[in-house]
């Protein structure tokens, strides 16, 4: 089996289903994500960990046909947001890279994708999102 | 307070010419309109994103012009309304009789790699910068009449009128067909609706006496409120909750306030259109149509040149491309133009209201209110 280490620490749980690893504030109790020690939306410093998972349901997407700067895995590939129950809206990596085969409103899992192989032989792998099956 | 001169170097690509002989240009042309010489202008604001450290010396020193303050101001697209800001907060308070504010930069084809996104979320394909205009589009479309062909004619019309400018780096007219014909970047936009950032520099001298005619009513800079997904500013998440208001309406309304206007006092304007959906979405931020209403606005024709409310009469950051610290100067280089009445062949007739409108990463919005 091929070693994974995740594109950022701390971001996703790399298991199955996975979860994205966020945080909650205890004075306004809204979700934030990525993990802040401050809440980004009121300033307080009383912030919890928390952790949100899939599905969600998709509220935008497009595809990306041509590398960004500083990416070196394959394109086209699919990128959207994903707004989850907890009342996130996510943007991430879609795993469909054809947008005429989603729509807004599609029911998205939360998964973990390979993005490259590192210099040490190991599957770099970040979190995305993946159309539920019909 | 007034604005005294205006000056451009042309936007385009320029690999024979360096980013000070640009900005030196620019400025040289600024103050000969405003009749001011070396020791005339009492501080002077450079914007820019990408020229590096203390660019606007390296500009007044190229001119000999040092020894008043220079301050560098970096806000993405709006740097230049940042520098604008500041320079109108000197000369209202007080303390500057007359400030120089300019812009310059020299940017590359292509996405712009940008400090802005962290190493992981290059890594992760995640710094995808026309991705978000194509998702905050599909939003667009999603919410109000948007289609495909109305961002094609968006393109079409900014096309058409910057045919007529000589300082644009497109000045061909074009057709919706090839506008939608040109390859997809991120669907729904095409690059032709994507503007290009590319090279150039601006510059406007403002002065607290009154000569020229032209005032500064309002130079208001906003930045975002927190919660909202596809803002400017680029969060990795967002809230679901559609209340939150976008920094160019904040700005937007602040400015108005400040120079007792309202949108339906504009004679002519120039938006933001770093992509063709970006300029309607302009139209409702602005207040220039309700919530969803901004296809039917281009469609009625209001907003092209010969229409009741020109918007970017100059062409637009889609003929003119985007170099990120002079683009919002070069919109109020435009607008004094166009309340002088020398605007040439693509002169809105009469203009005696403008706003110039800019918005960009951070996310800051920058608005500007300019009379005769
Ligand atoms: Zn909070």
């Amino acid at each position: 089996m091929v070693a994974r280490v995740p594109v950022r620490q701390g971001l996703f749980v790399d298991a199955d289903p996975p979860l994205l690893l966020g945080g909650r504030c205890r004075s306004c109790g809204r979700p934030h994500f990525a993990r802040q020690e401050n809440c980004p939306y009121c300033s307080s410093a009383h912030t919890e960990d928390d952790a949100f998972s899939g599905p969600g349901r998709l509220w935008a997407h497009t595809a990306v046909t041509a590398a960004p700067p500083g990416y070196q895995g394959e394109v086209p590939y699919g990128f959207g947001v994903v707004e989850l129950p907890v009342g996130l809206r996510v943007v991430g990596r879609l795993t469909e890279a054809d947008p005429s085969r989603l729509s807004i409103g599609r029911l998205m899992d939360l998964v973990v994708v390979p993005l490259h192989v590192d210099d040490e032989g190991r599957h770099v792998v970040t979190y995305a999102f993946a159309p539920e099956a019909i | 307070m007034e604005v005294a001169g205006v000056g451009l170097h042309p936007f385009g690509r320029h690999p024979g010419t360096s980013l000070p002989a640009m900005g030196a240009a620019a400025v040289r042309a600024a103050l000969a309109e405003a009749e001011v010489g070396r020791g005339g202008f009492q501080a002077a604001f450079c914007a820019t994103a990408y020229a590096g450290v203390a660019s606007g010396h390296k500009v007044l020193g190229a001119l000999g012009m040092t020894g008043m303050p220079i301050v560098d101001v970096e806000a993405g697209c709006a740097s230049g309304a940042a520098a604008l800001m500041l320079a109108a907060s000197a000369i209202a308070s007080g303390q500057r009789d007359t400030v120089l504010v300019f812009g310059v930069e020299k940017m590359p084809k292509g996405i712009i790699r940008s400090s802005f996104f962290d190493p992981w979320q290059e890594e992760a394909g995640l710094a995808a910068t026309p991705a978000y205009f194509a998702l905050r589009a599909q939003r667009l479309m999603e919410t109000s009449g948007v289609t495909k062909d109305h961002l094609a004619s968006v393109v079409v019309k900014n096309r058409a009128q910057g045919a007529g400018n000589p300082d644009a780096m497109f000045r061909s007219a074009v057709a919706a067909a090839d506008v939608l014909g040109s390859r997809v970047v991120c669907e729904p936009l095409h690059l032709w609706m994507l503007c290009s950032p590319n090279e150039g520099a601006a510059a406007v001298v403002l002065r607290a006496a009154r000569r020229s005619g032209v005032r500064v009513d309002s130079a208001v800079l906003r930045s975002h409120l927190p919660g909202a997904v596809l803002s400017e500013s680029t969060p990795l998440a967002g809230l679901a909750d559609e209340s939150v208001v976008p920094p160019s309406t904040l700005a937007a309304d602040a400015a108005y306030e400040e120079a007792g206007v309202g949108p339906e006092d504009l004679d002519v304007v120039e938006c933001q259109d770093t992509d063709a959906a970006r300029e309607l979405l302009g139209y409702e931020e602005l207040r220039l149509c309700p919530p969803g209403g901004s296809a039917e606005l281009l469609e009625s024709g209001a907003t092209a040149l010969a229409g009741r409310l020109p918007v970017n009469p100059s062409g637009g950051l889609l003929s003119k491309g985007e170099p990120l610290g002079a683009s919002a100067l070069g919109q109020v280089v435009e607008l004094v133009r166009q309340l002088r009445g020398q605007g040439a062949e693509r002169q809105v007739p009469g203009a005696r209201v403008a706003l110039a409108h800019t918005v960009g990463r951070g996310a800051n919005a920058g608005v500007v209110i300019l009379t005769r």
